[in-house]
């Protein structure tokens, strides 16, 4: 066993330790030594960071994506499976668990890496295909059959045959910073991390840069919070710069409570150690000697990977008191979320983590100027942080190359929903989302036509087919009523019934909603009732009820307006969205359920009306036994019929007909 | 039931504390004891020093914590939005249907618990249950059954070993 990465000398000269830590330990270890001029320590130096790198490999290395989708996809058995293959053959080589790489449509995905050559990505490796997949790969006979792709990699031998996984449509188009080294480094080993250039951009800040001159960079390369809101980090953390106090707080939001979305799950997954670079430089930054990662309970897998990271880095004396000897402290704590959607808003989330309950707060005081426990504190979210290293290492110009005019770098979406291809994309500003849909996604699955893409979670909007070519950017899609939000994108098809989307999220919202002010408290429920009527069936409808209905209608928009202008918080001003923008496109639908009663999706069930179709009922009677509600009636070996007025709508019959004669209106 | 000498132990585990750490005392019980009984939320009010009306309102205002004991196998259902798009509700459905329980509660056999989360972050592979941390990824209502039924073996394969 080799000694850590810390703890290897190149020789005596070598004098860090966690007494005397030195200030330029990271770039020593990267291309060092620093202190001292010599050739064969350097050449020490750098074998080691090539063997972390994994280009000058001795065995075979097997890397197998467990990130949360992949272990969804049974990575885990695949796991169980590579271990047994290894044992029983008594072959040497290393199994690597990783994070996700993104595509998680191809999971659960596996890498092999034989020595000296190019290491290649199989998909939907199960189980079952561990070993012929190893077979054929740990000899070094590998085809393109089953794989992915192979990762690109100047210091090795490719294989001829096999395409590159950049060059595959699902990552062709992307630009990867943020998800650079998810999937590919080992996110348990800090030492993998300081190979691939983590926390050079931390120990350069701590070093050349002043806080002032950290935040003017970090404003100058145009970075805005990828939470949602958009508001320029630097300016932000000039606020908290600006205020005096005591202590000083930095909070990282990692409670995605937007549902379709889980980017940051797969970059504390994959890779920890950018996140906790992140939240180390934005610290300093704003003289915080505290920083909070506030984290759903729901990713188990996340929390672990947090823990060791932050106990890694605690190791290297790159957490803790007197780092690196710059004076700077910092000491990192993980607190676990409850489940609220509404702690995503700052001032919930700082009560939460007070320990009351999570209910947001009028602001100002803004949080920059009195957060948690009164004290100046900044909240950022998970990917804003891990753009940070990236900013500090290659500058603001670098950052601000890319993009638009008022939205810079990348944004990293979760796609997902009726779309070939699913999983993590991270693409420049700019990008169309027919791109993202289309070249990345791979287009509607199963053949079906496009209806439209839900982006930003329950506070976003939908984009209909006309819009397909809006790029992505925080105000281009303001105008066509959705949010940048976190970055969820869920496609819907032919078959997605937009007014039962719009209702899905009010029963969200209206579940969600703290009830501290009324206007989001009783509005949400309101508006959600008003969809339960329209797509309620007329079959249980009194007079009263289709008055109601049609009142409700009348002031959809009214109430609407109403939840926007007078709630308290974010969630509440932005809760009637998913109405309001599947009201705007999506018109004719509402329509066709108030005035046609029906839904042409076929999905809201009470406004579907079933039929036994004559020719094709074998007069089985399996229809009228089970059906609940006794509205089928006939006589054996003759076809049945439907009594429309006691149907209840439960589609039952169309289930259990084994002859495909109930049809569906 | 936690006895209240594990409760102790939890809370022995937080000498002095304060009011921030409430959430995660109350984590921990439920995650000892898989549910917030009232004796437990009683002694941590006396612990912190808070009534247990404010605790009571603290751990009902968030939808991670229970009051009522959880089944042997408790099931959660994704209702994010990919899940809902690729039909959940359906799965839902068919699994109140089988196990003849709503949404929160457990059935009376005390096998199975239901329970409903926003989202498991697993939207590529939507719709998703996990069943005491076993994902089950692309679910269709009439596999249902079929996991349900692995899980009651399983039961029954124990009760016979032991």
């Amino acid at each position: 066993m080799k000694p850590k990465l810390i703890e290897a000398k190149c020789c005596a000269r070598c004098w860090h330790d966690a007494d005397r830590p030195c200030p330029d330990l990271i770039a020593c270890l990267g291309d060092g030594p620093i202190c001292h001029d010599d050739e064969t320590c350097k050449q020490k130096r750098r074998e080691r960071i090539a063997g972390l790198r994994r280009e000058t490999l001795t065995r075979p290395v097997i890397f197998v994506g467990m990130g949360t989708c992949g272990l969804a996809a049974g990575a885990g058995k695949t796991l169980v499976a590579v271990q047994a293959y290894l044992s029983n053959r008594k072959m040497e080589a290393d199994v690597v668990e990783v994070g996700c790489i993104g595509l998680c449509s191809a999971e659960p995905l596996l890498d092999v890496q034989i020595p000296g050559r190019t290491r290649v990505c199989f998909q939907e490796v199960t189980e079952e295909k561990v070993d012929a997949v190893l077979d054929a790969a740990l000899p070094g006979k590998i085809s393109a059959d089953g794989v992915l792709g192979q990762h690109r990699n100047d210091k090795l031998a490719p294989w001829p045959d096999v395409p590159y996984l950049d060059e595959h449509p699902f990552f062709a188009p992307q630009t990867r910073w943020v998800l650079a080294h998810c999937g590919l480094i080992d996110p348990t080993k800090i030492e993998e991390k300081i190979a691939h250039g983590g926390y050079g951009a931390f120990t350069k800040a701590l070093g050349e840069l002043s806080p002032e001159k950290l935040c003017d960079e970090v404003e100058q390369s145009g970075l805005r919070g990828r939470g949602g809101g958009g508001f320029p980090t630097g300016r932000k953390w000039k606020f908290a710069l600006g205020t005096k106090s005591d202590h000083k707080y930095l909070i990282c939001n990692a409670d995605e409570g937007d549902p379709g979305a889980f980017m940051d799950r797969a970059v504390i997954e994959g890779d920890p150690h950018r996140l906790l670079e992140g939240i180390a430089i934005a610290a300093y930054a704003i003289g915080a000697d505290k920083a909070y990662i506030y984290i759903r309970a729901e990713y188990p897998l996340a929390i672990e990977r947090l823990k060791l990271a932050i106990a890694q880095a605690r190791g290297y004396g790159l957490l803790g008191e007197n780092i690196l000897g710059s004076g700077f402290d910092l000491e990192v704590v993980i607190k676990q979320g409850a489940g609220a959607f509404v702690c995503g808003e700052e001032t919930a989330l700082i009560h939460s983590i007070e320990g009351k309950r999570g209910m947001p707060r009028p602001r100002p005081p803004f949080p920059a100027v009195r957060g948690l426990f009164d004290k100046p504190t900044i909240i950022n979210n998970v990917e804003t942080l891990a753009n940070v290293p990236g900013i500090v290492q290659n500058g603001a110009e670098w950052f601000a190359s890319v993009g638009t005019d008022t939205s810079k770098g990348t944004k990293v979406f979760a796609l997902s929903g009726k779309v070939s291809r699913t999983g993590l994309a991270e693409v420049a500003m700019g990008t169309t989302i027919r791109q993202i849909v289309f070249d990345i996604g791979g287009g509607i699955s199963d053949g079906k036509a496009y209806k439209a893409v839900q982006i930003g979670g329950p506070s976003g909007g939908c984009i209909p087919e006309s819009e397909l070519d809006i790029e992505v950017d925080y105000e281009s899609l303001k105008t066509v009523g959705a949010i940048m939000g976190s970055g969820g994108l869920v496609v819907m098809d032919e078959d997605t019934c937009m007014v039962d989307v719009a209702k899905f999220f009010m029963d969200f919202i209206q579940r969600e909603s703290c009830g501290k002010c009324v206007p989001c408290r009783e509005g949400t429920r309101r508006m959600l009732e008003i969809l339960q009527r329209i797509t309620r069936g007329r079959r249980n409808e009194t007079d009263m009820d289709a008055l109601e209905r049609f009142q409700g209608v009348m002031y959809l928009n009214r109430l609407a307006e109403v939840i926007q202008d007078t709630s308290l918080c974010g969630l509440g001003q932005t809760a009637p969205n998913p109405v309001l923008s599947t009201l705007r496109w999506f018109r004719d639908e509402y329509e066709a359920h108030i005035y046609e009663r029906r839904c042409p999706a076929g999905v809201c069930k009470e406004l579907l009306y079933y039929r036994i179709d004559a020719d094709l009922c074998k007069g089985c009677g399996l229809c009228a036994k089970k059906c609940p509600a006794d509205a089928i009636m006939g006589a054996r070996k003759s076809p049945y019929y439907i009594l429309p007025d006691k149907c209840i709508g439960c589609g039952t019959c169309a289930e259990v007909c084994r002859f495909g004669a109930v049809v569906v209106e | 039931m936690v006895s209240s000498i594990e409760i102790q132990s939890i809370l022995e585990k937080h000498p002095g504390a304060r009011r921030d750490s409430l959430i995660p005392i109350l984590q921990e019980v439920q995650e000892k004891d898989g549910y917030l009984s009232r004796e437990a939320i009683v002694r941590i009010g006396a612990h912190l020093g808070l009534p247990a009306s404010k605790i009571f309102g603290v751990a009902t205002f968030y939808n991670q914590f229970r009051f009522q004991p959880q089944g042997r196998f408790h099931i959660q259902v994704c209702r994010g939005t990919a899940c809902h798009v690729k039909g959940s509700a359906r799965v839902l459905d068919a699994i109140e249907q089988a196990l003849e329980v709503a949404s929160g509660q457990t059935t009376r056999d005390g096998m199975f618990s239901l329970e409903v989360v926003a989202c498991m972050g697993a939207c590529g592979l939507a719709p998703v249950i996990n069943v005491n941390g076993d994902f089950f990824a692309g679910v269709a209502p009439d596999e249902v059954k079929k996991i349900l039924d692995t899980y009651r073996r399983k039961a029954a394969d124990e009760a016979q070993t032991n």
